[in-house]
């Protein structure tokens, strides 16, 4: 009688507790979706804007045709990139080649006086700040679900219950390079 | 204290404090109305005024201070780069966009105010937003929205509103005690001497406690939030920067007031030199310095 509540009580407690970790990291994972979305919004504006900058760039430097393909290359990846890792990846080259038109303006004065030109330039470099702050937010959220996952006892349950690591959202390769300071 | 326990304390205390206005109030209505000779029907009306204040400043302590404070809300069009500052900071925070107010006032100064962060306030001077350039500005917001985050700002706003409802009562009971307090002395004079006696100190402590009220709920929440905003930024040297800049000002912001100073990044009555003992006794703000060494050192 008495070792039989004891058993009951015994089970109660680990149910109890089940419930309670199944539950953080689910909640955990949500957090790391919702914070995924945030970065997507960001990256959707980004490529919104790319199509405006590329007819505005076209207007004042038409034979860069060369380049206007890139970007318009790269920015195809990045909407049908799928999962952190591949956007991120998209997001970097599209960094690149935006870079790239950005140095070509600079070869023509009427464009980079065009208040429609600077307009967007703002526009995506602030897209940018938006979206290295999202990634921020996005890859904290990862590592407490990371974490969460991989802490004793949660290991075991996390193991039977299937749960996956999710994804940093990459570092850009500037950020991987080491820092050069040359005299 | 990390934040997570710092939110739960925060929520607690706010609770703590809300009764204890009460209590106080009622306390010391009970204790003048003795002292006075008024009936004992004002400690009950007391006692109602009292816990609806307490209640009304937790929906209404953001307007209140930002009324007191003459400060404007602003739009997006009206400050862009303000506007995207915050707005970036709170994506990488993860919180909702908070409205964007503005004090008109060349002493450089920023707070938050409001309930949680769905209902929260940045207000910034205009001198601020002249002095900083973007990476310190950054630095200033992230320390406001580790406020808002940690619902520092439900606490500390509804201790500005209460806090400021003290010292008005006690002002007034002052008066009261001064001018109006020799009605009915003839019958049993002895009790009413000693009331009267404790009167006077209830309103010579009431203020002082009040101060400390403030005291004991701002100074350690100033480094979290220092703290929590260097990590939101990764760049501790903005802040750092940023507070060195407004420590070397040397003007005092007009709209901030006794009740509201523990609500701003710095303190707003730096260099005020006719209450410089009393400041420096109940100072609510850690030294600038010591912020700046702590950040530095990240």
């Amino acid at each position: 009688m008495n070792s039989t509540l004891i058993i009951i009580a015994i089970i109660l407690v680990l149910g109890a507790f089940l419930w309670f970790l199944y539950n953080s990291i689910v909640v955990a994972k949500m957090r790391v979706s919702e914070a995924f979305s945030q970065i997507d919004v960001q990256l959707k504006r980004r490529a919104d804007l790319i199509p405006n900058l590329v007819e505005t760039v076209k207007g004042y430097a038409k034979h860069e045709k060369e380049l206007f393909e890139k970007v318009t290359e790269a920015r195809a990846s990045l909407v049908s990139a799928k999962g952190p890792e591949a956007k991120a990846e998209a997001n970097n080259q599209l960094s690149q080649t935006l870079k790239s038109i950005f140095a070509v303006a600079e070869a023509y004065p009427d464009l980079k006086a065009s208040q429609n030109f600077m307009e967007l330039q703002q526009e995506v470099s602030d897209t940018e700040d938006k979206i290295a702050y999202s990634r921020q937010f996005y890859n904290s959220n990862v590592l407490d679900y990371n974490t969460k996952l991989k802490v004793f006892p949660n290991v075991i349950f996390a193991k039977i219950l299937n749960f996956q690591d999710a994804e940093f959202f990459g570092a850009t390769d500037e950020e991987k390079k080491p820092v050069k300071v040359s005299f | 204290m990390n934040i997570y326990s710092a939110i739960s304390s925060n929520k607690y205390k706010t609770w703590a404090i809300m009764l204890l206005f009460v209590l106080i109030i009622t306390t010391i209505v009970y204790v003048f109305s003795k002292a006075l000779g008024f009936s004992l029907g004002f400690v009950g009306i007391a006692l109602v005024l009292a816990g609806l204040t307490s209640i009304g400043s937790y929906f209404y302590c953001d307007k209140i201070v930002l009324a007191t404070s003459g400060a404007k809300e602003i739009s997006k069009s009206d400050n862009p780069e303000l506007f995207r500052t915050v707005e970036n900071l709170c994506i990488g925070d993860g919180l909702p966009l908070p409205r964007i107010y503005i004090i008109n006032d060349t002493s450089p100064n920023a707070f938050a105010t409001g309930r949680d962060p769905k209902h929260a306030i940045v207000c910034v001077t205009t001198g601020i937003l002249v002095i900083l350039d973007k990476s310190e500005l950054e630095g200033v917001i992230a320390h406001e929205l580790s406020h808002v985050k940690n619902f520092d700002i439900r606490l500390m706003g509804i201790v500005a509103v209460l806090v400021g409802f003290i010292a008005i009562a006690a002002n007034l009971f002052m008066n009261q005690l001064w001018w109006g307090g020799g009605r009915n002395r003839d019958n049993d004079s002895n009790a009413q001497g000693i009331f009267l006696l404790i009167g006077i100190v209830l309103a010579i402590l009431s203020p002082i406690a009040a101060t400390l009220i403030q005291l004991a709920v701002s100074r350690k929440r100033e480094f979290l939030a220092d703290a929590s905003g260097a990590l939101l930024t990764r760049y501790p040297e903005g802040l750092a920067s940023a507070l060195e800049k407004l420590a070397k000002d040397p003007h005092t912001l007009r709209s901030a007031s006794n009740a509201t100073a523990h609500l701003f990044i710095v303190n707003p009555f730096k260099g005020k030199e006719t209450k410089q003992w009393f400041t420096s006794l109940f100072d609510t703000h850690p030294p600038i310095e010591e912020r700046i060494k702590i950040l530095r050192s990240m």
